[in-house]
């Protein structure tokens, strides 16, 4: 810092006394201003490679992944001429486009096909109208052979009567512009159609029902974890060292142990023929005939979800009340309270930060679940996770999955702004 | 001190030349029983002859639709040669992500000069897809319970009759075979499915059917799931490929019998991916050629109950190579087994896969 001591500080006769400058004349506030931005320049240089790595590495392969939601130039890109020849041609008069359309398709398709296009553009229309795949496929292998004469309306409809539909074209008129809401409308059960937006037939709505309940299973699993986690977490902090610590061994070592082999020692212990239902039988407490199922269903889900989180409430609850001093619970009681008052009025408002940070970090790792939800989860607890990964690796179907990405991060950050809110992320704490 | 330098300078050169002749082919497999049958019959024998070949397996065949169009579009694709079913072999070759293949140059004809297309003849469903082998997806049943009343269920529909073969059932997480198979049984002819499929009222059917056993079922979505549920005893019938059921029954000895009635076949085979160098490909066709060929496809057999693609391939089915038994009587080909079979659709399935997963998945939740 090059401020100096405003005892020495230089005053002349005709400078305001109250403006204090260093010893080079400059002011002192102007001065301070400069060094704290060169510390902060300092420090932003330092954690530069940091940041760029993060930039190039996280922020921009997920951003690139997330515009997969609207991008949709395909079709323009492969049927350019088709899509110019069609912006004049409106559905709503319910005839087929003329020969220019088809002489334009045929002259497009000419060079998908030999690009080996047309085929990428077949699966990409697929998603919308079932059908497109094998029209693509189909109409592509007769294109090579055929000559630019024989490009007529009649010998496209003799390769595939749907060139013949105004379906089709509507299709293909629909998602020619580059940008779309398509796979956003999907993601909702929604779809896009000649009358414009409307929503899926009751049998195709899934997604909305996935997020309601993926968020529902969340939740509680993460007010399941609390309601576990925190008497485990208030015994840690309140036992002598060497008894804790043999007890935090315990809350670790399944925090060590592989995810899968957790989830599938649920699996050993909650079946129908399993350790916990063949204990109960032989106690008599049920029947042979009426054995519990507790696996492949939501209570799986959710039984060994909490399980696999709950080192993930403790640590932070336990860091928490670790640095409570236990003087204000006696300071309390000696005033009058009681055991309960004493707990809910002086300890419990103070482990508050330690609930927020574990109930969130529960919450955020819960909702993105996929492995223990795929495995244990059966039809009725499954996650929206679950159909993400789906049509990333089975369907390929690549943009709906970033449409619900999208979606499943945009809820995240509306929770976490709402927790804001009401509990103040300056509340958290992780120890 | 000159003459040390040269030798220094000649033993690196001498290494660079050895490190530029050996070559790395990464071959991706689905792993467990079925990358070791590809191990002892293609990849032993090959490494053998060719010394300067080293064989690199991954087992990552369950992703390899997506993982080879991210590597593609990352410009760096760095797998020689991926095995995959045949409707994701369709796929990859419709996204131009898989070389075609010019099946008679690059594939060794039959020993008695068949060419190659000739003897794989119908199994040829793609120009990208070379078959390997035939499997199918059957039923294995338990064979030792009580509410059965000492009956076997030799019929597919004696899945969905819950009053003579009661208990809990597994079936795979996804439309495919599910829908033909609950059609079939609710009264449609075999050729007729997928025409009725197509329709709005025929999938309202098929999930109809399906629904007369819904809760008794649980569903699976990877292949070892079933073998896994029928030997705890969590479920008494349950879905499966051919040769985990094989592999449970004849390897582990449960007491589990295999219901072959109307099995759907399926064939799984390699794809070359789009975007080597002419040099990895050259070394890759080089591999194809052999282990394609007729005796290497029959050698397969004799580590899992797969049928061989070839139609030269089918006499030479020998011996399973350590329990000793006979592998033909357990080929989903066997005349015995295949009176009543299906063939699995994949023009249609890819046309209408989105949107029939979108109705059985939604089925499924409610």
């Amino acid at each position: 810092m090059n401020t100096q001591n405003p005892a020495s500080t230089d005053t002349g006769p005709d400078e305001n006394p109250q403006v204090l400058t260093t010893r080079d004349g400059i002011p002192l506030k102007v001065s301070l201003a400069r060094a704290l931005r060169r510390e902060k320049l300092r420090a932003l240089a330092l954690i530069a490679p940091l940041l760029l790595f993060v930039l190039i590495t996280f922020a921009a392969p997920i951003a690139d992944m997330l515009f997969r939601s609207v991008e949709n130039g395909i079709v323009s890109e492969t049927l350019p001429k088709t899509v110019e020849v069609l912006a004049t041609w409106d559905p709503e008069s319910g005839e087929i486009p003329d020969q220019a359309a088809f002489t334009a398709l045929y002259e497009d398709l000419k060079v998908a096909v030999e690009e080996k296009t047309h085929t990428r553009l077949g699966s990409r229309l697929n998603y919308e109208a079932s059908g497109m795949s094998s029209l693509f496929r189909k109409t592509g292998r007769r294109i090579g052979r055929m000559e630019p004469a024989e490009a007529t309306v009649e010998r496209f409809i003799d390769i595939d009567k749907d060139w013949g539909t105004v379906e089709t074209w509507a299709v293909l008129k629909r998602y020619s512009p580059t940008i779309t809401p398509g796979y956003f409308l999907n993601a909702a059960d929604m779809q896009l159609t000649a009358e414009g937006v409307e929503m899926k037939p009751e049998n195709e709505r899934i997604y909305l029902y996935l997020f309601w309940r993926t968020l529902f299973l969340s939740l509680t699993i993460t007010f399941s974890c609390l309601l576990l986690g925190y008497p485990v977490a208030f015994l840690l902090a309140a036992l002598p060292a060497r008894s804790a610590n043999l007890l935090m061994i315990l809350v670790l070592l399944p925090f060590w142990t592989s995810l899968l082999v957790r989830t599938s020692a649920w699996k050993v212990l909650l079946q129908q023929q399993g350790v916990i239902n063949d204990f109960l039988v032989w106690t008599g407490l049920v029947s042979d005939a009426g054995r519990l199922v507790m696996i492949n269903n939501q209570t799986g889900t959710i039984i060994a979800m909490t399980h696999i989180l709950l080192p993930f409430m403790i640590l932070p609850l336990y860091s928490v009340m670790k640095t409570i001093s236990p003087s204000y619970v006696r300071a309390a009681k000696s005033l009058g309270a009681t055991d309960w008052t004493a707990f809910w009025r002086g300890y419990f408002p103070q482990t508050v930060p330690g609930i927020g940070a574990g109930a969130i970090l529960v919450f955020i790792l819960a909702i993105g679940y996929y492995i223990t939800p795929e495995l244990v989860g059966g039809t009725d607890g499954i996650f929206i996770s679950n159909r993400i990964a789906y049509h990333i690796s089975t369907s390929l179907n690549w943009g709906l999955a970033a449409a619900l990405g999208v979606i499943l991060l945009l809820a995240v950050m509306l929770l976490f702004y709402v927790y804001d809110k009401i509990v103040g992320i300056d509340n958290v704490k992780l120890g | 001190m000159k003459f040390k330098t040269l030798l220094l300078a000649g033993a690196a050169s001498a290494m660079m030349t050895s490190g530029a002749m050996a070559i790395d082919l990464t071959i991706v497999s689905w792993g467990g029983a079925y990358s070791n049958s590809q191990n002892e019959a293609y990849h032993k024998p090959y490494m053998a002859a060719n010394p300067d070949v080293n064989i690199i397996n991954d087992e990552s065949s369950a992703e390899a639709v997506a993982k080879l169009r991210a590597m593609n579009e990352a410009g760096n694709v760095t797998w020689d040669l991926v095995d995959v079913v045949a409707s994701d072999a369709i796929r990859l070759c419709d996204e131009g992500l898989a070389q075609e293949i010019n099946f008679d140059e690059a594939l060794a004809p039959a020993p008695d000069g068949t060419p190659a297309s000739e003897d794989f003849g119908d199994l040829i469903v793609s120009d990208c897809f070379i078959p390997q082998i035939v499997y199918s997806t059957t039923f294995g049943y338990r064979t030792d319970v009580e509410a059965w009343n000492g009956r076997e269920p030799d019929d597919i529909c004696d899945v969905f009759d819950l009053e003579n073969f009661p208990g809990k059932r597994s079936l795979e997480k996804r439309p495919i075979n599910n829908m033909e198979w609950a059609l079939l049984c609710d009264g449609v002819a075999k050729d007729d499915v997928y025409d009725v499929l197509e329709t709005e009222e025929g999938v309202q059917r098929a999930l109809a059917k399906l629904d007369t056993i819904k809760d008794q079922t649980i569903w699976w979505s990877a292949g070892a799931e079933t073998p896994q549920l029928l030997a705890d005893g969590e479920v008494v019938i349950g879905s499966t490929y051919n040769g985990r059921l094989f592999s449970l029954i004849e390897e582990q000895d449960q007491p589990v019998k295999m219901l072959w009635d109307a099995q759907v076949f399926d064939l799984d085979g390699w794809i070359v991916p789009a975007g080597l160098s002419d040099e990895r490909k050259a070394a890759v066709m080089d591999y194809l050629k052999f282990a394609t060929d007729t005796q290497r496809l029959a050698d397969q057999a004799k580590y899992i109950s797969y049928g061989p693609a070839r139609k030269s391939s089918a006499p030479l089915v020998g011996k399973h190579a350590e329990l000793g038994i006979d592998m033909a009587p357990h080929m989903p080909t066997d005349p015995k087994n295949a009176t009543n079979t299906f063939l699995y659709n994949y023009e249609w399935w890819a046309d209408y896969r989105d949107d029939l997963d979108a109705k059985f998945q939604a089925w499924l939740a409610g």
